[in-house]
């Protein structure tokens, strides 16, 4: 019962991770019907810009919650603003274009920003930048407290973790059906086009979309880089894929499949890894995705599209 | 055409081919392992031919975009790997000890290409009926399995691999590869099957209402291409002589997706140029690798920005130079 618990309390932990990095592919998806290939990269720069602010504030001599609450913040908006720096100069000129095309330049900016911060250091300092293939510590913001409530091991850093997703996804939630953005999003998700001619701006709405979910994945980061202090540049490469499955999971384009999606992919992966098959974990995802395209193409929540010509 | 004229045709490539690889084999490559360096650098070259010819033949004349070649390769490289190992100290009663390896040799690789095969029907046959992005998903899910698979299966090395592999691989049977891969998909692209191909990939919807059974040809493209890469994955082994699961990871498969890309989803002659090029430039580059990525990177970013069906989009070489183009297709 104990371990099972333990294993429902990280299935949870993981979970809600990779929920958050999947809201952003699956708006992103929703808008552009575009997979961006690079979003795991994003949350990767978001811990790497959390490590570089940590640094700057001294969080590492002497951490507190308000410094905790700066890199935070400060990784989200600097992820924003790469998420929208992405778009501008690599999506938006092709987006007339075929599809694959975007997605091969999704490919490639996602190798640029993995393969570029392997680079020799421009800028040396203590981390220098680009930081370079060698794993980083990341500074713990606040001191650890652990728990043993009915011998199931857990952290404040899960419970703040656990909290802190949670909150974010209410909020988008609340974003995306309760606001007037949130209406022109899913306006522009539904017709691009049509929600044009009724005068949405279609491009802010794509900009806004991106720096929310870029937003998101650097505080999924964030989050992950408390309790998993070693990060380096190819750190996004599978949370990213495995957020990605997550979304298709749920139905791609769908804001709660992906939260549902996040869920059961980080508890299935926590079950199946626990009590089955240790080694396998990392195939997990890409074996559940492929039984649940087979049964459900359109994914758990998604809506079957007929197809235009 | 009747039937002993088409194969007369089919034999002529190689009947050229195979005398000019067998004195150029001579000139830069000696026997059993003293190969020059240039010789390294011509096979590597040849391989990269095999695998973008052969990816084409899914992304660029099916339109369909797969990145799981490697994992193709992978189940080749295994699977020849395992046969050469097998019988290393076997010989065939009655044929010098050389011919009888090279008979072997050229048995794994059927069998490397067969495995790639039936692996390339066991993924196509669901994925394929998806649409658009799915695909690539798939087939970098499947590259993944393939690698975790392997790192946890005893018998294929774990992630060390195997090792003390027999050096088999040399010009002439990379240059014969190289020749039956294009021959293949030129073959391919002119026959009923080919057009089909084109249909799909110029609008799949309207291919189906034609009565183009969409599926079934995807299918058989995809199961074609991964036979091909699971050839080129043997024959890669039997040149570095190891076969480690390192070799065959999602960025070896965005290597060649980048060959493709680069040389023009559709044609052949561009993916064969664009393979030679990026193979020789890597060379070059050699001194800088941390660099090499970097520059991938950027290079597909601008061409798709720029460029976006490749330097030579749909058309062959000699498609561009008005003089060449009557002769060939006269």
């Amino acid at each position: 019962m104990t371990e099972f618990l333990q294993h429902l309390v990280n299935g949870l932990s993981v979970g809600t991770i990779y929920a958050l990095i999947a809201l952003g592919y699956t708006m992103v998806y929703g808008v552009l019907k575009l997979i961006n290939f690079a979003h795991g990269d994003v949350y990767m720069v978001g811990a790497f810009a959390g490590l570089y602010i940590s640094r700057g504030l001294g969080v590492d001599q002497e951490p507190s919650l308000a410094k905790a609450g700066v890199v935070f913040i400060g990784a989200i908006v600097i992820c924003a603003a790469l998420g929208v720096a992405i778009e501008r100069f690599a999506y938006r000129p092709l987006r007339q274009r075929a599809r694959l095309t975007a997605l091969i330049t999704a490919i490639g900016v996602s190798f640029l920003l993995e393969y570029g911060f392997q680079l020799p250091p421009v800028i040396d300092g203590e981390v220098p930048f680009p930081p370079g293939p060698t794993p980083r510590f990341f500074p713990e913001p606040f001191a650890r407290v652990d728990f043993e409530p009915f011998g199931v091991h857990i952290s404040n850093y899960d419970i703040v973790s656990l909290v802190v997703a949670v909150g974010f996804m209410l909020a988008l939630q609340y974003i995306v059906y309760r606001t007037k953005f949130g209406t022109a999003m899913r306006a522009v998700s539904f017709d691009a086009s049509v929600a044009g001619l009724m005068g949405i701006n279609v491009n802010r709405v794509i900009v806004w979309t991106f720096a929310l979910g870029s937003g998101l994945a650097a505080a999924a980061a964030i989050l992950v880089a408390g309790s998993r202090p070693s990060i380096n540049p190819l750190l996004g490469l599978l949370p990213g894929i495995k957020a990605f499955v997550a979304a298709v999971f749920g139905g791609i384009g769908n804001v709660q499949g992906a939260m549902v999606g996040g869920l059961i992919l980080g508890l299935s992966e926590e079950y199946v890894a626990g009590y089955l098959l240790s080694s396998y974990r990392d195939g997990i995802a890409f074996a559940l995705l492929i039984i649940v395209l087979l049964w459900r193409p359109e994914g758990l929540f998604g809506r079957v599209r007929a197809e235009k010509v | 055409m009747d039937l002993p004229k088409i194969i007369l045709r089919s034999a002529v490539p190689l009947l050229i081919g195979i005398p000019i690889l067998w004195i150029f084999q001579g000139a830069v490559g000696g026997p059993g392992g003293t190969e020059t360096a240039m010789a390294v650098i011509l096979m590597m070259a040849g391989i990269n031919v095999i695998l973008a010819v052969s990816l084409n033949v899914v992304n660029g004349f099916t339109g369909q975009f797969s990145i799981g070649h490697a994992g193709f390769m992978a189940v080749g490289a295994y699977t020849a790997a395992k046969i050469t190992v097998a019988t290393n100290s076997l010989e065939i009663v009655g044929i010098p000890t050389a011919v009888s390896d090279q008979l072997i040799f050229l048995f794994a690789m059927v069998a490397g290409m067969a495995m790639a095969a039936l692996m390339g029907l066991l993924v196509g046959m669901p994925s394929l009926r998806l649409r658009g992005d799915y695909l690539a998903i798939v087939t970098l899910g499947f590259n993944e399995i393939i690698r975790v698979l392997i790192e946890n299966t005893e018998f294929l090395g774990q992630a060390t691999g195997i090792s003390g592999l027999p050096k088999r691989t040399n010009i002439l049977w990379v240059g014969i590869a190289v020749i039956v891969t294009i021959a293949m998909a030129k073959r391919l692209l002119g026959s009923t099957h080919g057009r089909a191909l084109l249909a799909i990939r110029e609008d799949e919807v309207a291919a189906e209402a034609m009565g183009v059974d969409t599926t079934g040809y995807k299918v058989r493209a995809f199961v074609i291409s991964s036979a091909f890469a699971g050839l080129a994955g043997a024959l890669l082994v039997h040149q570095i002589q190891l076969c480690t699961p390192r070799s065959f990871t999602f960025i070896k498969s965005i290597e060649v997706v980048v060959m493709v890309v680069l040389g023009g989803m559709g044609s052949v002659t561009g993916s064969v140029v664009a393979a030679l090029v990026l193979s020789f430039a890597l060379e070059g580059l050699r001194d800088v690798q941390q660099y090499r990525m970097v520059m991938y990177s950027v290079l597909l970013i601008a061409l798709m920005l720029t460029r976006p069906t490749g330097i030579f989009g749909t058309r062959e070489i000699w498609d561009m130079i008005p003089k060449l183009r009557k002769k060939v297709s006269s």
